[in-house]
């Protein structure tokens, strides 16, 4: 019996609301979302419109819940690219490193440092404009600078089951370092990859809204939550709802995301389980 | 006068029981040894003492030091007994030092426990007393000596050296020894004596080799499933022991000399040629782990490889499995030259030494056993690999029904078993055996090395079998190599090296390695001399 703790359903509970909405928004909004009503601008949340109208008269929970379906498709895919080409040079990487040649694990983990050594949104910015502002820009650049980090986890988990004996007992059965890594070192690392993903999930949400925010992310007419709230910023003072809802969607998203990540840890690490468990004991005991 | 009294002793963790009922009374200056298998709840009891135990213990019953019952203290007051009167030595010497602080700063920070007072030069002074006392000379190890610089002995010295520093009146030991090499153990076995000689300390000393503890313990306790089955003197017990388990102990550290005629058959399986190997230390500095080392193993002959860590057979075993490469020198398996290659895998394979991390723990055993038919040229469909992975488990001595079951559901000695299926299911010609007996208890060691003999006459494989000790290679090897700083300085029939050896440092393996006989032999001599 697994016990999960109060950080997991917590963070599980809003992922999975937001993910639902998501979900709901490609049959069903309240509202078209391109719909423009210029004699309903600003109404307030209320009954009729739940989160209340912006100055074209848009249904904002509507807009809330396409944006947020863009964003977790964005990160979603972003987190993809990072995985699949950063996990593998990781993988790489170690293998490498075990096997003698340093070179090419010094080569891909220079490389690494040099991503890593630009400020990651400053890059993605840097991508964008260079390459003209859109969505398909924006995943790619969220992606790259997910690429290190996925290399550096992967990289330094494979060091960690390299000396292993049954490493070793596969190499004596004559496999190669490609199926070494396939078929032991990945199975062994995909919990720690698996937490890191929903850290860096958290991340590109945010990320992808700093573009959206400064123009760089989605286009116009295709909501999403970072530009609801660069429009929203000129007219804080009289319609602050136009901010609230986009903003605390996007703290809620990147919240959950992380006490997910947080308690999925705590649940796939067999060493923190069992000090839970035992833990858990002494509270029965007292 | 009674130092430690421990009365009706029972502990529970998480409602399950550990220990029942335990009663053992160590004096000043005495030697009492726990001896049980792993599991039976022999190093919880050095736990209860210290008060050091998993959450969710239930106790009941007295431990009592000078009459004072330890198990009515509070953490605060247990401290002050564990700074005053009780001193621990830890299995793992690798471990127990602070790698980020001097040797000097360990010992000088225990001293200032006891004594909060003391100026620094005195406790310098003080510390090196102690490190004098543990036989770490000054000149060789000064205080600001990084435990990365020892080797595993001397840390296991500076370790007691912390102990001893706040002169505990009881010094427990948890198997003190076990992660060491047999020339090692029997120095530190001896430098504990000279302690309790020295200081009059009493000492609990927990082991699972009876051999280990014969030479130096006054009193056995001998312990199954938390029970105390047995405990007498040492020299009455090992007269007239009554339980079962203690003369099934008793036999399995008695060593026979193993009995295989080697069919005379000339065909040499494995050769080394002048093997050798260079580390790159930095700094222009190279370290032979393997000089100029050449031997040969015939069909069906068994070959140990003896020394000491560090001695380089390590590393001739992952040079001959080409998991290594090396500079100079030739390996040659079944007259072809061997440098890794596919082609010749399936005729050698290993069995490692630790049964719990040779597992992928996330494969099955029918994965795991299987894994090595991926070096033959035919591939086997599912359906023959089961059947044979089914038959070699049934020859280890393990059931079909194992076959889906993962690794963490065997017990070490089990584990070892599988390993061994492992090794043996692509039929090789030689298997290689590297230390594969040293991590288990000695009831278990036994029955591994009869499976490993039984093996090797039915199957007619050749074992080149690598250990630190040279009783456990004497029971299944017909020939024996001795090697020491990377060279070979022995070489002969096992039986020949084992009773004439020509080298000293041959002489004082054999001298160091633990021998039940012996020891009770030493043990009976001393005490006529003492009555006298």
């Amino acid at each position: 019996m697994k016990h999960f703790s109060i950080s997991f359903i917590v963070g599980g509970g809003l992922t999975t609301l937001f993910i639902i909405a998501a979900i709901l928004s490609f049959f069903w909004t309240p509202y078209d979302v391109e719909l423009l009503n210029i004699k309903g601008k600003f109404a307030t949340p209320g009954f009729e419109h739940l989160m209340g109208t912006d100055h074209f008269g848009r249904d904002i929970l509507s807009m809330v819940m396409v944006g947020t379906r863009n964003a977790i498709a964005v990160s979603l895919i972003a987190v993809g690219i990072g995985a699949a080409i950063g996990v593998p040079l990781g993988l790489w990487a170690a293998a490498t490193c075990m096997n003698g040649s340093r070179i090419i694990d010094e080569l891909l983990m220079r490389g690494n440092d040099l991503i890593f050594a630009f400020p990651s949104l400053l890059l993605a910015i840097m991508i964008t404009a260079v390459f003209g502002p859109s969505i398909i820009n924006a995943i790619i650049a969220i992606g790259i600078f997910n690429i290190p980090v996925f290399a550096r986890v992967s990289r330094g988990a494979a060091l960690s089951i390299w000396p292993k004996e049954y490493i070793s007992a596969a190499r004596v059965a004559g496999k190669g370092s490609t199926r070494i890594s396939y078929e032991h070192i990945l199975p062994n690392i995909l919990n720690l990859l698996i937490v890191q993903a929903t850290i860096q999930f958290s991340i590109a949400i945010i990320a992808e809204a700093s573009l959206s925010y400064v123009g760089l992310g989605s286009q116009p007419p295709d909501p999403s939550l970072g530009r609801m709230l660069n429009e929203a910023q000129t007219m804080i003072f009289f319609a602050p709802w136009l901010a609230y809802f986009p903003g605390g969607a996007i703290v809620a998203l990147v919240l959950g995301f992380n006490l997910m990540g947080d308690g999925m840890r705590d649940i796939l690490d067999p060493k923190l389980r069992q000090r839970s468990e035992t833990g858990k004991a002494s509270n029965d005991a007292s | 006068m009674t130092l430690l009294n421990i009365k009706n002793f029972s502990l529970a963790i998480n409602d399950k029981n550990i220990l029942h009922n335990i009663n053992i009374k160590i004096n000043a200056g005495q030697v009492v040894a726990i001896v049980g298998e792993s599991g039976s709840g022999k190093s919880m009891i050095s736990s209860a003492i210290i008060n050091l135990l998993p959450q969710g213990a239930e106790l009941s019953g007295e431990i009592l030091l000078n009459n004072d019952n330890l198990l009515d203290k509070t953490e605060r007051e247990m401290c002050l007994h564990r700074i005053n009167d009780l001193g621990m030595i830890f299995q793992e010497p690798m471990t127990a030092l602070n790698p980020l602080e001097t040797i000097g700063a360990q010992i000088m920070e225990a001293i200032k426990l006891t004594k909060p007072k003391i100026g620094s030069k005195d406790l310098q002074k003080e510390a090196e007393l102690i490190l004098e006392a543990v036989e770490m000379k000054k000149s060789r190890f000064p205080l600001n000596t990084y435990p990365h610089k020892l080797s595993g002995g001397q840390r296991q010295r500076v370790v007691i050296a912390i102990a001893l520093s706040q002169k505990p009146k009881l010094l427990i030991a948890d198997e003190p020894t076990t992660a060491l090499d047999v020339t090692t153990q029997a120095k530190i076995m001896k430098l504990l004596l000279k302690l309790v000689k020295d200081y009059g300390i009493g000492i609990l000393l927990v082991s699972h080799d009876l051999a280990v503890v014969a030479d130096v313990a006054d009193h056995i306790v001998i312990m199954k499933n938390g029970k105390v089955v047995e405990q007498q003197n040492t020299i009455t017990f090992f007269k007239s022991m009554k339980h079962s388990y203690s003369k099934q102990l008793f036999a399995a550290a008695k060593h026979k000399l193993f009995e295989k005629n080697v069919s005379v058959c000339s065909e040499i399986i494995l050769e080394v040629q002048s093997l050798t190997k260079e580390y790159d230390l930095g700094n222009k500095k190279t370290l032979k782990a393997v000089n100029n080392v050449g031997f040969t193993l015939k069909r069906g002959e068994n070959l140990g490889l003896v020394g000491e860590s560090g001695c380089g057979k390590s590393t001739i075993a992952r040079c001959i499995l080409g998991l290594e490469k090396f500079g100079k020198g030739k390996i040659w398996i079944g007259g072809e030259p061997f440098y890794g290659q596919k082609e010749l895998r399936h005729c050698i394979n290993v069995v490692f030494q630790d049964p719990f991390g040779s597992f992928n723990p996330r494969h099955t055993v029918e994965r795991l056993v299987a894994e090595p038919f991926y070096v033959l040229k035919k591939s086997l469909t599912n359906f023959e690999k089961r059947v044979k992975v089914a038959q070699i488990l049934k020859l280890v001595g393990l059931s079909d029904e194992d076959l889906k079951k993962y690794p963490h559901e065997f017990s070490g000695g089990e584990r070892q078993r599988i390993a061994i299926a492992r090794a043996l299911i692509t039929e090789p010609d030689i298997i290689l055996l590297d230390e594969s007996t040293s991590a288990l208890d000695v009831i278990i060691r036994n029955q591994i090395l009869d499976l490993l003999k039984d093996l090797s006459i039915k199957l007619g494989i050749s074992y080149l079998f690598i250990s630190h000790d040279l009783t456990t290679v004497k029971n299944i090897t017909n020939r024996v190599i001795v090697m020491k700083d990377g060279a070979i300085i022995e070489e002969g029939l096992t039986a020949e090296v084992y009773k004439n050896p020509k080298h000293e440092y041959t002489k004082s393996l054999i001298e160091a390695s633990p021998d039940i006989t012996r020891a009770i032999r030493r043990k009976e001599e001393n005490n006529n001399e003492n009555t006298l």
